[in-house]
């Protein structure tokens, strides 16, 4: 092994970061098993690869967080496997994470210097870590704002922080974890474009996503993994989408063909019933009492799909967790069918037949440490009352219900025992989907209206073929659905209508058949067409 | 399936392989504090088995001293649960055998001793429960820190009942409330001959039925499930339409009954009157038991054995080095399962132990 990696890197000496033969093995499950990468200075690599291919994992390796059980790491030719953290970063390895490492009661600007606070002896100058901070962000485009305190920041503000701490570190490799997942187009393009002006300086780019575009238009270089294996590794401009495609999922498997298919209504609304989700005039308010949510009417009706379209940060969460019933409102009103909800208890919301998809999975969507069965049923076990007293859980009942859940959305591994925290992102989101789209279970009223925030959000392509199979079943069976998403394709994919939020209020409505890229795009960033 | 066996295999020694460290951590730290003080440790040792497990006398005095301990083992552990610390099980404890030993007294010397002793666990478990309940009130309605409120319920709980027995209810020339006459729990000498003498008596036996019942409610019961989910995940359970704050209300008012219910230990058990000041730091040793049986039923029962073993043992052992290295072995033993729980499950999860 030592021998072949010796060779390997001898043959190519200019390499900014190379990982060679890397295994790495947590308990019983093989994250890692002969994976390589190689980054030349001043390109742009993309890894891409299904959800549990290893990607991750083999960037922990790069980036000094996990140690690897074999192989070799070399930083521009020096052997540097089974460093730190702190020598990653003194090394010029600077790690964008898919889920935030950032202390949200500081400000922007204390998080991206914290840990290189500038200042005299003990003492810390927080007006030179503001001016050092937004020199940053002038320089680089990364638009935020640098006092504000990070808990108040949305998920792309976020994202930008946590670029910036790296580049404040003078990160010369940078890896960023699917860091579109979280971007609306025109941000997408501002990240290119600092993309670009880093490779331009000389510095290289590891880019993990799931979305092939994007490979194409922004890589010089892609590698491909699989069940932890690197399975090919080329010049982005020898290959085409579906070539890539087909070496991510493997031959076997048939090739996902999800661009665009034309939704279908099975049925017009019901006239003169009232809409399944009314929301009229609703006020949210931020945890700093800005108005997240600026006085929003909509409706969906059942056997529709309303998607919510804007760039991240525009009131689409606080109107969810609202309707949802986690964050108060502060005026206006929420209607089930007849029902009025704005002040009801989740627990009633839910009897009265809302669903929930939330944001953030891990934290808002799944107890990890509960095993996946247990998942499946924590929206409610009224209906699993057993002896003594209705005090009892029907574990039959709860199997079955498992068993049935796993099956429907084809959750890996089957082990209904294995607690959620195993699971890898894309089947742990299916685990919060097969729960809050579970209809027609015994006792179980179907979910009449499903909230849906980034349904697919950082999950595989099969996973997303999945998801939106059972969100497109849902609404075949009288669902009504509202769905956030920043995935313009997802939102053109499901949605019947399309409404922009922007700055808390929605600004524009799209039929069906009315909606361009360009016209959503302009609605998006407030552009007047 | 395999996996499943082998993931079982490795929750079981992440509960248990801290606790066995940190046994020998204790026995370790006992030797060098005999050592220093000049015996032996084999002496040491020897003479505090005999004085507990050694004889019929001691071994009630253990029975006894576990007895309430693993309520309060219990008291501490079902909040812990739900992620709430529960400081207050001694005030808990107080309270219960307070409203135990008064409702007690004020029953009629004819009421069939069934009924009375009925009367009276349902009086120590209210009293409990509602000291347990104050917490859980402030914690749900006004986000206040339990740790917090829980030391100091107890300060103002002992402070009353100190108050209200000394000003009011006690005995003249004493600090405890009249005998109750109307039936007590019988002694276990009165079955086991051997144990006589000893304060041991049938509340151990309520104790193990608690410990069944909490253990089955945890771990198999619908509230339970809620409990383990606000502990394990607050903000998913409230998202999935568990109610949060009256779950961790439900906790306390469930601990502090627990705790409640350990009074009868004393209350109706041995002395037959609530005094001033019996609970004695069990409420707090309860904190110890609950984090070295690691929420499992046997390992509350154990862990209490233990603590009462050490407790009871440091009598026996005072007349060669100071009692207080039988304090000092407890003390060692929570930091040191403090201290070895997270490296152990890291190691374990990491695959090298």
């Amino acid at each position: 092994m030592t021998a072949r990696s010796r060779t390997d890197s001898a043959a190519l000496p200019t390499s900014a970061l190379a990982l060679s033969g890397i295994r790495k093995i947590f308990g019983t499950v093989v994250a890692d098993d002969d994976a390589s990468l190689e980054v030349a200075p001043g390109e742009i690599h993309a890894l891409v690869g299904e959800n549990g291919a290893g990607k991750s994992t083999l960037m922990r390796i790069a980036s000094g967080l996990l140690a690897p059980d074999a192989g070799r790491v070399t930083i521009a030719g020096r052997d540097v496997t089974g460093w730190s953290v702190a020598d990653a970063i003194a090394a010029g390895v600077g790690m964008v994470h898919q889920h935030f490492l950032l202390v949200p009661t500081l400000t922007v600007a204390d998080n991206v210097v914290l840990g290189r606070e500038p200042g005299r002896g003990p003492f810390y100058d927080p007006a030179e870590s503001r001016r050092a901070v937004q020199t940053l962000v002038d320089a680089t485009a990364l638009e935020v704002s640098v006092s504000q305190r990070v808990g108040d920041c949305s998920v792309g503000e976020a994202q930008r922080v946590e670029i910036l701490k790296a580049l404040y570190r003078g990160a010369r490799i940078l890896i960023l974890d699917e860091p579109t997942a979280v971007l609306a187009p025109p941000e997408v393009e501002r990240l290119w474009a600092v993309l670009r002006a880093h490779r331009a300086s000389g510095g290289s780019v590891v880019l993990i996503t799931h979305k092939l575009d994007e490979v194409m238009a922004i890589s010089d270089t892609v590698t491909v993994m699989r069940a932890g294996r690197t399975v090919a590794r080329m010049a982005t401009a020898a290959t085409t989408p579906a070539a890539l495609a087909r070496l991510i999922v493997g031959e076997e498997r048939p090739l996902a063909t999800s661009t665009h298919p034309t939704p279908a209504r099975d049925a017009p609304p019901a006239a003169g019933l009232p809409p399944a989700l009314d929301v009229r005039d609703l006020v949210v308010c931020d945890a700093r009492g800005r108005r997240a949510v600026d006085g929003v009417t909509l409706s969906v009706d059942a056997g529709e799909i309303v998607g919510i379209a804007g760039v991240e940060g525009n009131g689409q969460r606080e109107l969810l967790e609202a309707i949802g019933g986690v964050r108060a409102t502060a005026s206006g009103t929420i209607a089930l069918g007849a029902r009025r909800i704005e002040t009801a208890t989740v627990r009633a919301r839910r009897d009265a037949g809302l669903a929930h998809i939330p944001e953030d999975r891990q934290r808002h969507g799944l107890v990890l440490p509960f095993s996946v069965a247990e998942n499946l049923v924590l929206d409610g076990t009224a209906h699993l009352r057993a002896w003594p007293f209705g005090l009892g859980l029907d574990r039959v009942a709860i199997e079955d219900r498992a068993r049935r859940g796993i099956a429907a959305l084809d959750i890996r591994p089957t082990d209904s025992a294995r607690p959620a925290v195993t699971l890898s992102g894309g089947n742990q989101q299916k685990v919060v989907v097969a729960r809050e789209t579970a209809t027609a279970a015994g006792d179980d009223p179907p979910a009449r209206v499903l909230l849906a925030a980034h349904p697919t959000r950082g999950v595989d392509v099969g996973a997303v073929e999945t998801i939106h199979a059972r969100l497109r079943e849902t609404r075949a069976a009288g669902g009504a659905i509202l769905l956030v998403s920043t995935e313009l394709t997802e939102l053109l994919a499901l949605a019947d209508r399309i409404v922009v939020m922007l700055r808390g209020r929605i600004v524009a409505t799209f039929g069906r058949a009315e909606v361009t890229l360009v016209a959503l795009g302009d609605a998006m960033t407030g552009v007047r067409s | 399936m395999i996996a499943d066996s082998a993931l079982r295999r490795q929750r079981l020694t992440e509960a248990v392989l801290p606790v066995a460290i940190a046994a020998a951590i204790a026995l370790v730290t006992g030797d060098l504090l005999i050592l220093a003080i000049g015996q032996a440790p084999a002496t040491v040792y020897r003479l505090l088995l005999e004085g507990t497990w050694g004889n019929g006398y001691g071994t009630g005095q253990v029975l006894y001293k576990a007895t309430t301990l693993i309520f309060t083992g219990l008291a501490v552990s079902v909040p812990l649960v739900a992620g709430m610390f529960n400081i207050g099980a001694e005030s808990q404890l107080a309270a219960g055998g307070f409203a135990a030993g008064t409702v007690g007294m004020l029953l009629p010397p004819a009421t069939p001793a069934p009924v009375a002793v009925a009367i009276c666990l349902l009086a120590a478990a209210a009293g409990g429960a509602l000291v347990g309940a104050v917490p859980g009130v402030l914690i749900a309605r006004a986000g206040a820190n339990e740790v917090i409120t829980t030391i100091m319920l107890n300060v103002i709980v002992l402070s009353a009942l100190n108050w209200a027995v000394a000003a009011h209810l006690h005995v003249p020339e004493t600090l405890h409330t009249p005998a109750i006459a109307a039936g007590t729990v019988p002694r276990l000498a009165e079955l086991v001959p051997s144990l006589s003498g000893s304060a041991a008596n049938a509340t151990v036996l309520l104790a193990l039925l608690a410990v069944a019942c909490t253990g089955w409610l945890v771990v198999r019961s619908r509230p339970g499930f809620a409990l383990r989910a606000v502990g394990s995940g607050p903000d998913a359970a409230a998202a999935a339409g568990i109610a949060v704050a009256r779950t961790r209300l439900g906790a306390f008012v469930l601990g502090g009954a627990l705790a409640g219910l350990g009074a009868s230990n004393f209350v109706l058990g041995y002395k037959h009157y609530y005094e001033d000041g019996f609970a004695g730091g069990s409420g707090y040793l309860g904190i110890a038991v609950a984090i070295a049986g690691r929420g499992r039923p046997l390992g509350i029962v154990l862990a209490a054995l233990a603590f009462a073993t050490l407790s009871q043992g440091g009598l026996a052992i005072h007349a060669v080095v100071p009692k207080q290295i039988a304090d000092v072995v407890q003390a060692v033993v929570i930091l040191a399962v403090a201290a070895t729980t997270p490296a152990v499950a890291r190691r374990l999860r990491a695959g090298v132990a």
